[in-house]
């Protein structure tokens, strides 16, 4: 598969169709092995890392579940078709500066992604649509077991899978989700479920990981220790909390509506207003009103068939996705105009939001969307 | 007080955070605590910060001059990166690391999964104990036949391993 065909394809998190996919908008489960007696990548020679990655590649491109898949060493990307896999969440953006001895692998469906020689010489990710923490890391296990009948993978009784970073020791998995809480923010409460979720261990982060700010309402939950506890117990914590999270945010918006309800609709009329309007933008700006829409479609004051073409331009509307689309490189001033300008043409025949369509009470379909077995 | 990152600077920010009952704290200058954007309100960096300070300083109450015997790895080299230098770096600086561990996660023991391959090795370890122990006590009981066959056993399990 080439690289235009990844870009092509929308790739299955960002249809949008798991469970609670209107907070909840994709879980990731990533596991970080690495070889028996060979140096960690940031503390190995290029020759090393070479050899490692000439063992781990063949043996991932050969899984079952990467038939048909995209492979490709990093120094045969450019650096916008590195950041086009960041903004996918495909890879870390650690990754994307890493170049000769590194490698990515991902299915056509991009719902697995593995990294060779990131921090770790393997991080195996999947990545799937709302909240479906359980099936990603089913896949991501499977892909495990399979992979270490050919690999000597580092592992000690006591500590269990040896990484890089002693935070990642254990059982190397990083479970997270990206939730849009917008009406926790709006209503100003989110700092406070911040910190009870700092409280229990669970990390809380902005929109590309590790140090990044919050944009768009959008924020990683994901288990902040990886040893002393089995991963399906991580897996079913991260997923309560989550679903509390869930509730919280509906609560939230039920009460901007009954509380605040001038204050929504002046949000959502305003960023209506300038993305219908506006001639320059900035990623930043772009993400926080489509994130208003967004919470307008969840409500009612848009149609429902609204909702995919809003969720595609938080993608599209990235740096690197802009430019990848133009077909060439743009400096700030040139992607601020010809993000707004996209923006501007798939709105064109956006109605006007209908604030009369919201329901009251719990009738603003997302609580009434079916719970998951999660 | 000098910050605890650049360590050139005058300390302007003073951390805490209290993580299910344990309490760290870090100190920072303008400068640090803006670019590991402590700054922002909702304290994103802080939890991974607090980790890695305190990781160096832990490793290196363990094993100030060790170097690990496969990869030549180093204290310093730990306390400038954060990160270990290979697998084997967990058994020579297991001193230091088991109390930064202590302090990082919920336990001190893997539970989660095992490698099929560990299984076999704990599998096959067992069975030689029982073999040895049982040796043990027929050659006590000068029963040898059984301890000539359970010798032959030994040494046809050693061969299974090396496998």
């Amino acid at each position: 598969m080439k690289f235009a065909n990844v870009i092509a394809v929308g790739g299955e998190w960002l249809r949008g169709e798991g469970p609670h996919h209107q907070i909840v908008v994709s879980s990731r489960v990533r596991l970080a092995r690495n070889l028996r007696h060979r140096a960690f990548p940031g503390w190995a020679k290029k020759a090393e890392r070479t050899q490692v990655l000439e063992l781990i590649k063949p043996r991932v491109e050969e899984l079952p579940e990467m038939q048909d898949s995209f492979s490709e060493v990093l120094q045969d990307l450019t650096a916008l078709e590195k950041q086009v896999l960041v903004e996918r969440h495909l890879i870390s953006r650690e990754h994307a500066a890493k170049s000769v001895g590194s490698a990515v692998i991902m299915n056509r469906r991009q719902t697995l992604s593995i990294m060779v020689n990131e921090e770790d010489h393997l991080r195996m990710q999947s990545i799937r649509s709302g909240l479906q923490l359980k099936s990603a890391f089913k896949l991501v296990d499977k892909v495990d077991s399979t992979l270490e009948a050919k690999l000597d993978f580092a592992y000690d009784p006591k500590l269990g899978y040896l990484t890089a970073c002693p935070t990642n020791v254990g059982t190397g998995m990083r479970a997270s989700a990206m939730l849009h809480l917008p009406g926790l923010v709006l209503s100003e409460m989110i700092n406070q479920v911040i910190q009870a979720v700092n409280k229990i261990g669970l990390a809380v982060r902005g929109l590309y990981g590790e140090g990044t700010e919050a944009m768009g309402n959008l924020f990683q939950i994901s288990n902040q220790t990886t040893l002393g506890e089995k991963e399906e117990e991580i897996v079913t914590r991260l997923s309560k909390v989550i679903e509390t999270i869930i509730e919280k945010e509906h609560d939230a918006r039920q009460m901007l509506i009954q509380r605040k309800s001038n204050t929504l609709w002046d949000q959502i009329g305003r960023a209506y207003g300038v993305l219908t309007f506006a001639h320059a933008m900035t990623s930043k700006e772009a993400l926080n009103l489509l994130s208003i829409i967004k919470l307008g479609v969840d409500l009612g004051a848009f149609p429902e068939d609204r909702r995919l073409p809003i969720d595609e331009l938080f993608i599209d509307t990235q740096p690197a996705h802009l430019q990848k689309s133009s077909q060439q490189k743009l400096n700030a001033d040139e992607r601020d105009e010809l993000r707004a300008q996209i923006i501007r043409d798939r709105l064109r025949l956006f109605p006007k939001p209908d604030i009369s369509k919201v329901a009251r009470e719990s009738a603003n379909g997302s609580t009434s969307e079916p719970q998951t077995n999660e | 007080m000098l910050c605890d990152v650049c360590k050139c600077n005058d300390a302007t920010v003073f951390l805490t955070q209290i993580l299910e009952g344990k309490m760290q704290k870090v100190n920072l200058c303008d400068s640090c605590s803006k670019e590991k954007g402590v700054q922002d309100p909702t304290g994103f960096a802080l939890a991974d910060l607090l980790l890695g300070i305190g990781a160096a300083e832990e490793i290196e109450k363990g094993a100030p001059t060790q170097r690990c015997g496969v990869c030549g790895f180093t204290q310093a080299d730990f306390k400038k990166t954060g990160r270990l230098g290979c697998s084997a770096c967990y058994l020579t600086f297991a001193e230091g690391l088991g109390s930064l561990l202590k302090a990082m996660h919920k336990g001190t023991e893997h539970i989660g999964k095992l490698p099929q391959r560990a299984h076999r090795e704990i599998e096959l370890g067992d069975r030689m104990k029982s073999l040895n122990a049982n040796l043990q006590k027929a050659v006590t009981e000068e029963d040898y036949e059984s301890a000539a066959s359970l010798r032959d056993q030994i040494k046809k399990l050693e061969m299974e391993i090396a496998s």
